[in-house]
């Protein structure tokens, strides 16, 4: 393992507080998860990647973008690992440089409607940008 | 029964109906709601990171001033009451947390989660029951078939949230009983509407929003209850539009025969 791809995973399971030996493969984070169409990199993937160190491929990951925080996996995982919470850590590894935000301030008038809340675009803010 | 009371940043603006009919139910119940002096927006989603101090401060405020005012802190949009509870817990329970907050903000006197938070779920079911509720109601619902949209922040994680039975909860179905109403129970009322997925993805969030009206009309609902504005918006701008989507605290009022006429206030739907 490259030695920065083993100092992101050491900051991934420090920033998540998820230890990821307690995951016994089970399956069911993946399986109860209302986006599980739309990622590429599964819930209970990001959890085995994670205990093998192979985090610039979850950084590339669109499921980074498409998880929606609802906690169906942390509330439904039997052994309590949290998948969200590694999904989130790995999300802020990518975000907060400089330059790594995917939502920018100038894109969102465009994407504004009258009845938009304006809680929808703090938590895309927070998710999205840095 | 006295609260200081939570709005958030939405409730001011967009969903107005939500805290207005809230207010009004609370007053024609009893319950005072004294709006916290110099809140601050929660940020709308919790701060999952360990690592993130900023962005929990805001709720940690919340809850000092509530301290210090020496109320439980009433709150009623659902992200709110998810962020706020966690960071709470935080504040409880991480001492690593605790100690860094506390050092950052300068406190007179530390804040070490002593705060109650509670819904106005919780207020309307714990404090002042629905039994007594029922009493109160001087136009029941008769006739109508509501089903209750819970989505995910009231409800997990069920360790932190201790709100309700998290797979098969019951306080909506309970209020929409006590109003006389009856309560339509369906198979999508926990699932995720989508959140914050329409700004990046609207196809996604109007998948999953179509999923849960669709399935809350197929049991025969006419109306769709929920707590919170991002919910509210999605199923309502998102689905299908068969079935009008609208706050709780909208029906309570109107049950209790208190709410604002229709105009200005109600939904351009």
């Amino acid at each position: 393992m490259h030695a920065d791809e083993r100092k992101e995973a050491e900051t991934i399971i420090r920033a998540s507080g998820v230890n990821v030996r307690k995951c016994m493969k089970c399956g069911k984070c993946s399986a109860t998860c209302p986006n599980f169409d739309e990622m590429d990199i599964h819930p209970h993937r990001f959890v085995s990647m994670v205990e093998e160190g192979d985090i610039f491929a979850l950084m590339q990951s669109k499921s980074l973008w498409r998880c929606l925080s609802c906690f169906a996996c942390v509330e439904r995982c039997p052994r309590g690992v949290e998948p969200a919470n590694l999904i989130e850590a790995v999300r802020l590894e990518v975000i907060r440089p400089l330059a790594g935000n995917r939502l920018r301030p100038e894109a969102i008038p465009a994407l504004l409607d009258e009845k938009i809340p304006q809680q929808l675009i703090v938590s895309a803010f927070r998710k999205y940008s840095k | 029964m006295k609260f200081s009371y939570y709005p958030g940043c939405t409730l001011k603006t967009r969903a107005a109906e939500l805290d207005v009919a809230a207010r009004q139910a609370a007053e024609a119940l009893g319950v005072i709601m004294e709006e916290l002096p110099e809140w601050q927006c929660c940020g709308a989603v919790y701060p999952i990171a360990r690592d993130e101090l900023a962005t929990r401060l805001s709720a940690v405020r919340a809850l000092d001033g509530a301290k210090r005012l020496k109320n439980p802190l009433l709150t009623l949009c659902s992200a709110c009451h998810h962020v706020i509870k966690r960071v709470n817990n935080d504040m409880q329970t991480d001492d690593d947390m605790r100690a860094k907050v506390n050092s950052y903000m300068d406190l007179d006197d530390p804040y070490s989660g002593e705060t109650k938070v509670v819904h106005y779920l919780e207020m309307l079911r714990d404090e002042i029951g629905f039994d007594k509720i029922r009493e109160r109601v001087t136009q029941p619902m008769k006739g109508r078939r509501i089903s209750a949209y819970y989505g995910c922040m009231l409800l997990r994680p069920s360790t932190v949230m201790r709100f309700d039975n998290p797979e098969n909860p019951s306080i909506l179905e309970d209020f929409i009983a006590a109003l006389g109403a009856e309560p339509i129970r369906y198979p999508y009322r926990n699932e995720c509407c989508g959140g914050y997925i329409s700004i990046e993805a609207r196809d996604v969030a109007r998948e999953m929003s179509r999923k849960i009206m669709n399935s809350a009309v197929k049991r025969g609902a006419d109306t769709i209850i929920t707590a919170c504005p991002v919910c509210l918006y999605n199923l309502n701008e998102n689905g299908t539009g068969e079935v009008p989507v609208v706050y709780f605290t909208e029906l309570l009022a109107e049950s209790l025969g208190v709410k604002e006429p229709e105009g200005g206030l109600v939904h351009a739907r």
